[in-house]
């Protein structure tokens, strides 16, 4: 199961362009600013979620058009049937994300049901640097992929946790009920949050435990949670905190102070204090362990952006070996093609410039 | 170009929910051309609704008489009270004539984020109602949002110690989903699940 017919309309620089007869491996060539990554973010759209730059609708239309923009693609299924899944906007409303499966209306979540994307851009090198919020909203990103309803959950606990901290920071305790009315809410999401969380990890562990150690660093992750992941347990904690969350002027307990260990398995340095090489290889392995944990079942499509050039040419050919074992499709960027020796041969590829693709 | 009144209507009916600019001008062109006929018509029943609105003292319903016609209606069953955000949401209910007893408009949720507290809302007025006796069962029939949900549990918690039997619209609704919304079909879904808050 893979994208064919792949088609951008006034998306980013892209007026209109097309991808026919994509193949297992995808590669985008050309300079930088070329639109080879308005690519890969327009087949992320394609999964439901805000795409792989986290873009607000109107910055995805083609600056100096209508405003509104379109992208298409075609999923081959096993049967060779094809299933044509779309998402776009209109000039009324260019702030609304429409999405047409089988040119019937349908919701972005629906989109899931079809086909899992995952992705890797140079924007997430900072991952094991960044704040420990960054990785909270990554762990969400890879849960959605698997378990679409995650994201209610994660919306609902960051409203409801909105409420609580805004009631608290009045200048008397608030009314109990109204505040148990809350907090019955923010356990419910909370709770169903941290444990969407918690299989996410689990699951990741299971993948990485049966890839190879080599070449690329073995991450160990360790989920920490910032609060019960019991539903009534949390409640109850929320409850008895009230007078502390109150002083401290937030919510001290709960998913929203969650941390994702990440460790270089076999130094045992956490993946923060590793070299840029090593952090880049880790995140590879748990890219690579998300996209053999998010398929089941589903087509599956791996956007891989500016990867293959910054690996040296052993780690190179490890990863296409790796992503040729596996099933899912793989788009990947490169400003030279030489990077890709050892797949151009399988590949199907573009040189895009201008923001048109001209198939080589 | 059009003058400055008709301009201005078109600018009001513009705003009314699903029309919008295109439509509200087509609705006034419409006007215009039957200025003799539909146009008076039109006037003076916006005037005797404008004379006759009133918000019912019993449920907060908007109606031309006070008590409105739901709490007026003999056949309606009084002992059954059932508990919305919004007028909207009554007309969404009663449209569909699955409700058999009364109801209560709240006037909108609570939300600290907006500013609406407890006492912003006609909930006083529903639990001096349920204290005055006769009622045997309050339906919370809040929209699946957050606010509405925490609205529910908070009224809920304030009848715990009245003695009705509470229950909860089962709304089986994509999340966000809002009552005035629903077809009727899951409406009545979600009226027949109700179930008891625990
Ligand atoms: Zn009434």
């Amino acid at each position: 199961m893979s994208l064919d017919r792949i088609a951008l309309s006034r998306f980013r620089n892209h007026a209109d362009t097309v991808l026919d007869q994509a193949a297992r491996f995808n590669v985008l060539v050309g300079e930088n600013g070329a639109g080879k990554t308005n690519v890969l973010e327009a087949l992320s759209l394609l999964a439901p979620g805000r795409g792989l730059r986290r873009a607000a609708l109107i910055d995805l239309a083609q600056a100096g058009g209508p405003g509104h923009f379109a992208v298409g693609a075609s999923l081959t299924m096993h049967d060779d049937d094809h299933v044509r899944l779309g998402t776009f906007t209109q000039p009324d409303r260019p702030a609304r994300r429409l999405v047409r499966i089988n040119e019937a209306a349908a919701s972005a979540v629906a989109l899931g049901e079809w086909l899992s994307v995952g992705w890797l851009t140079p924007a997430m090198d900072r991952l094991f640097m960044d704040s420990a919020g960054e990785r909270r909203r990554y762990m969400d990103r890879l849960a959605v992929a698997i378990e679409p309803g995650h994201a209610a959950h994660a919306a609902r606990q960051a409203a409801a946790l909105r409420e609580r901290n805004r009631l608290l920071s009045g200048d008397e305790m608030p009314e109990a009920a109204w505040l148990d009315g809350i907090e019955a809410q923010l356990a419910r999401h909370g709770a169903a949050l941290a444990q969407g969380r918690a299989r996410l990890v689990e699951g990741l562990k299971a993948e990485l435990a049966d890839a190879p150690a080599e070449p690329f660093a073995r991450p160990a992750l360790t989920y920490r949670p910032g609060g019960p992941l019991d539903e009534q347990a949390l409640a109850e904690t929320l409850v008895h905190s009230r007078r502390r969350d109150r002083a401290a002027g937030r919510t001290l307990i709960g998913p929203q102070r969650d941390e994702l260990e990440v460790v270089f398995a076999a130094k045992d340095v956490p993946a923060a204090q590793c070299s840029t090489g090593e952090q880049k290889a880790m995140l590879i392995a748990i890219t690579l362990a998300h996209g053999a944990l998010a398929q089941k079942g589903r087509a599956s499509v791996l956007l891989l952006d500016e990867v293959a050039a910054h690996l040296d040419p052993v780690r190179r050919l490890a990863l296409f070996e790796r992503l040729a074992q596996g099933s899912a499709q793989v788009w990947m960027t490169g400003t030279e093609m030489a990077a890709f020796e050892g797949i151009a041969d399988r590949a199907a590829v573009w040189q895009v410039s201008g923001g048109a693709a001209q198939r080589l | 170009m059009a003058s400055q009144e008709i301009e201005t209507l078109a600018a009001a009916l513009a705003r009314m929910p699903g029309l919008g600019p295109r439509s509200a001008r087509r609705a006034v062109l419409w006007l215009v051309k039957r200025r003799d006929n539909a146009l008076p018509q039109l006037v003076e029943a916006l005037e005797k609704v404008r004379e006759t609105l009133v918000e019912c003292s019993i449920c907060g319903n908007v109606d031309t008489s006070d008590p409105c016609g739901i709490c007026a209606d003999p056949r309606r069953d009084a002992r059954s009270i059932c508990v919305v955000e919004d007028v909207a949401d009554l007309w969404a209910l009663d449209r569909a004539r699955l409700f058999t007893g009364t109801y209560h408009v709240l006037g909108g949720k609570l939300s600290a984020l907006d500013g609406v507290r407890p006492e912003d809302l006609r909930i006083a007025e529903l639990l001096e109602r349920v204290r005055e006796g006769g009622t045997d069962e309050v339906v919370l029939a809040m929209n699946a949002t957050l606010e509405g949900q925490t609205t529910a549990h908070y009224i809920a918690e304030r009848m715990e110690d009245l003695p009705v039997r509470i229950t909860q619209l089962a709304h089986g609704l994509p999340v966000g989903g809002e009552l005035d919304y629903l077809d009727e079909g899951t409406l009545a879904q979600a009226l027949r699940a109700r179930r008891p808050l625990g």
